[in-house]
């Protein structure tokens, strides 16, 4: 008999109209994985890459070894930076649709892994985030006037007008600048980590890429030399379901774990609820321990779902179902945290109620602020001949005689 | 003084930048235990040590990566990709990372990385070991482009290029790296050993930056060029028996455009010569520049002598390569027409 090779083409399980179906998400019940020890060695905790580390349970208890067993205050501090950086999308999305900046990317349904991630690293550790972590610059202490104002392009930009809306930096934070280029910081997170070991200091870096960007070749370069070297670095895959419409199995998701691909390489990979907070950051601490002691990297996915649109530029609804958040298994990080919480009788629906409304008051008046410095259409605006700064350390005179030549031209010379 | 050809003379800048300097690292494809398939970086992981002149895998992009997280973690990383040809893998993080890091964090950020690379033919090299890429480089924003043309520029370049917090491609002639080459492959090779531009300073100094050389002082004629092609112009400058100025441009980018004009304007007539590819080259943007600076100056068409618009062939390297023939017919060219 004749055979012949066919393509697989990679299918969502659901396109718009259709019924969510997430039946090929594999799970666990929480609690159900074990925690080694930190420097367990690879071979023997292969397993932790296919298992789904879960510490709360649908009841909302915490359970199991991976409970960081966080006190009231640490969980507070986790849900008021999760609902801030919630808060913050939602007031920047709509004042993306009134015209108001140019361009927008929400962490919907992400918060937990920007926000446990940032709590279970130190401030000395460095991160080198993708478009979706705006929560790592929160909580590493960018003030939401800085934010506004960079996605202003004003005067205050700390970008100077130069980049697009929610491509920060900082670097008293210690958090990278966001590029646009996909993967791009995966190795530079692992040459920063490289440099803390060559120096002898005992500070890790931590990347982050999404599903999709496991296909790029900066994603295998990263891990070849953090493997080699064994690098003090946390390479996090947010596996999110989606990058833009294509289907977290058009980057292999569906043939084999993202956190696995690690394993070729000898590093070892978690595959964790990147909805439930405690889950992330506990098993953020693990690698951190394990890289802080000389145990090289870890690749961690967290399993989560892009709640929202790509971008203010993307339109979902085209390529799969409007619903299918709702059906997301793993649920939403905040609701679950909150719902700990109050199990936990630290937190109730009154005190939460209270909290959003404190923190959209919050972001309501840095936006009266940031505005103070310059809009899309009014107010101070940036010196176009700072465009020439920067390129260099010191400005050629090739730039120089540009910079007059612009200024001239914007004079109507 | 010493004789040094331009490998020991790169070797030397290595070794006394690492000496002053803790946070100078070395990283590469066969650089560190091996010393470099050029010899390099021969003997500096013997003296600095594996955690500073470090061997990487076959992964330019990696190396080119990891080189400005590195950078970003205050060292000063030396990154050799060890063949031009080779650069590509890694041309991502070039363009889109290091040489726009300052520039979109407005200075928060930035990596001293240079990367090293041999380059050009005249080796038998075929097309995978031969080209001249430097023309893809100065047309992005952000990074400055070196090629030297003997091992005392090269040692004094090398030392501002790791001295600089800005990004540099620091292309390495292969060809002249054991003596100079005046283009024709009949004659029999030459060492740096009777050649001035052989003498070089055991300890520390540098050449700047922005800077280009005039090599051969001449009233009749300019020839525009670096690298291997400085030999060229002055073997057919005495050849012809024109009175050539012969200006070496050693930094690409940015460009000293004055000592460019100045010259010109005295001799006016200009030659463009690189070995690389002649549409959309380096060339065309000098010619354009001299045009705009000197065009009253002008009392002939600029010309270009150049590669070939083709792939670097194997066999027939020396069709391909602008020699002493095809630059010496560029002179006459130039003070036939005016």
């Amino acid at each position: 008999m004749m055979t012949k090779s066919r393509l697989q083409i990679p299918r969502p399980t659901a396109r718009p109209g259709e019924e969510p179906d997430f039946s090929y998400l594999d799970l666990s019940p929480a609690g159900s994985v074990d925690k080694p020890s930190s420097d367990a060695r690879t071979r023997d905790i292969q397993h932790l890459s296919e298992g789904l580390i879960r510490v709360l349970d649908d009841d909302h208890e915490a359970k199991g070894q991976w409970n960081p067993n966080l006190d009231a205050t640490e969980l507070q501090v986790g849900l008021r930076w999760m609902l801030l950086n919630r808060v913050f999308d939602e007031r920047m999305w709509q004042i993306q649709r009134q015209g108001r900046i140019s361009f927008y990317m929400q962490a919907l349904g992400e918060e937990a892994i920007s926000i446990a991630q940032g709590m279970a690293l130190r401030p000395g550790d460095m991160c080198f985030p993708s478009y979706r972590n705006q929560g790592l610059y929160m909580y590493r202490g960018v003030s939401l006037v800085d934010m506004m104002c960079q996605c202003l392009s004003n005067t205050r930009d700390m970008c100077q007008g130069r980049q697009l809306p929610i491509m920060y930096h900082s670097k008293s934070g210690n958090v990278f600048s966001i590029s646009g280029n996909l993967g791009t910081q995966y190795p530079h997170a692992v040459g920063w980590a490289m440099a803390s070991a060559i120096k002898g200091e005992d500070h890790i870096a931590a990347s982050w890429v999404g599903d999709g960007t496991t296909s790029e070749a900066d994603f295998h370069h990263a891990l070849t030399f953090a493997a080699i070297y064994q690098s003090p670095v946390i390479l996090n895959v947010v596996n999110n379901q989606w990058a833009i419409s294509t289907f977290q199995g058009t980057a292999a998701g569906q043939r084999r774990a993202f956190a696995a691909r690690g394993l070729g390489l000898g590093i070892p990979g978690l595959r964790v609820d990147g909805n439930d907070f405690l889950a992330v950051y506990s098993a953020t601490l693990w690698a951190a321990d394990r890289a802080r002691r000389g145990g090289g990297p870890t690749l961690i996915e967290l399993v989560t779902y892009r709640g929202g649109a790509h971008s203010t530029s993307d339109d979902p609804s085209k390529y799969r179902p409007t619903d299918e958040w709702a059906s997301f298994p793993l649920g939403d990080p905040i609701e679950r945290l909150k719902q700990h919480m109050i199990l936990e009788g630290h937190w109730s629906a009154a005190k939460h109620e209270k909290l959003i409304e404190e923190l959209h008051l919050e972001v309501k008046s840095a936006w009266k602020e940031a505005q103070k410095h310059g809009t899309m259409t009014e107010g101070p605006r940036l010196d176009p001949g700072t465009m020439f700064d920067d390129v260099y350390a010191e400005t050629p005179p090739n730039l120089e005689s540009q910079r007059r030549r612009m200024l001239e031209v914007e004079r109507g010379e | 003084m010493a004789r040094m050809n331009m490998i020991e003379a790169i070797r030397s800048a290595h070794d006394i930048v690492m000496d002053r300097d803790p946070s100078v690292v070395v990283l590469g494809e066969d650089v560190g235990y091996f010393g470099g398939v050029f010899r390099c970086t021969d003997g500096l992981q013997r003296k600095y040590g594996e955690h500073r002149v470090i061997d990487a895998p076959i992964s330019e992009g990696g190396i080119i990566g990891a080189a400005i997280g590195m950078g970003v973690n205050g060292l000063r990383p030396v990154a050799e990709i060890q063949f031009a040809d080779y650069i590509y893998p890694g041309f991502d993080q070039i363009v889109s990372e290091l040489a726009r890091l300052r520039y979109r964090s407005s200075g928060e950020f930035f990596s001293p990385v240079t990367i090293r690379t041999p380059c050009g033919g005249g080796i038998r090299g075929g097309q995978t070991h031969s080209q001249s890429p430097e023309g893809i480089f100065t047309h992005v924003s952000g990074i400055k482009v070196v090629m030297p043309s003997n091992p005392y520029d090269a040692k004094g370049l090398l030392i501002s290029s790791i001295e600089s917090d800005d990004p540099v491609i620091f292309f390495e002639p292969k060809r002249i790296y054991n003596g100079p080459f005046d283009g024709d492959p009949e004659k029999p090779a030459v060492s740096w050993n009777s050649h001035p531009k052989g003498e070089v300073p055991e300890g520390h100094y540098t050449v700047p930056l922005g800077k280009a050389a005039v090599v051969r002082e001449g009233e009749e004629l300019t020839i525009i060029t670096y690298g291997t092609l400085v030999h060229v112009a002055i073997a057919a400058a005495n050849e012809t028996g024109v009175d050539c100025e012969v200006i070496d441009v050693r930094t690409l980018a940015p460009l000293d455009v004055a000592t460019l004009a100045e010259s010109v304007k005295k001799t006016g007539r200009c030659l463009v010569a690189h070995e690389a590819t002649r549409f959309g080259g380096y060339g065309a943007e000098l010619a354009a520049t001299i045009q705009k600076e000197c065009f009253y100056h002008l009392e002939a068409p600029i010309s270009r002598v150049a590669g070939w618009d083709t792939p670097y062939p194997h066999a027939f390297e020396w069709q391909y390569f602008p020699g002493l023939k095809r630059m010496s017919a560029g002179i006459r060219r130039v003070m036939e027409a005016g």
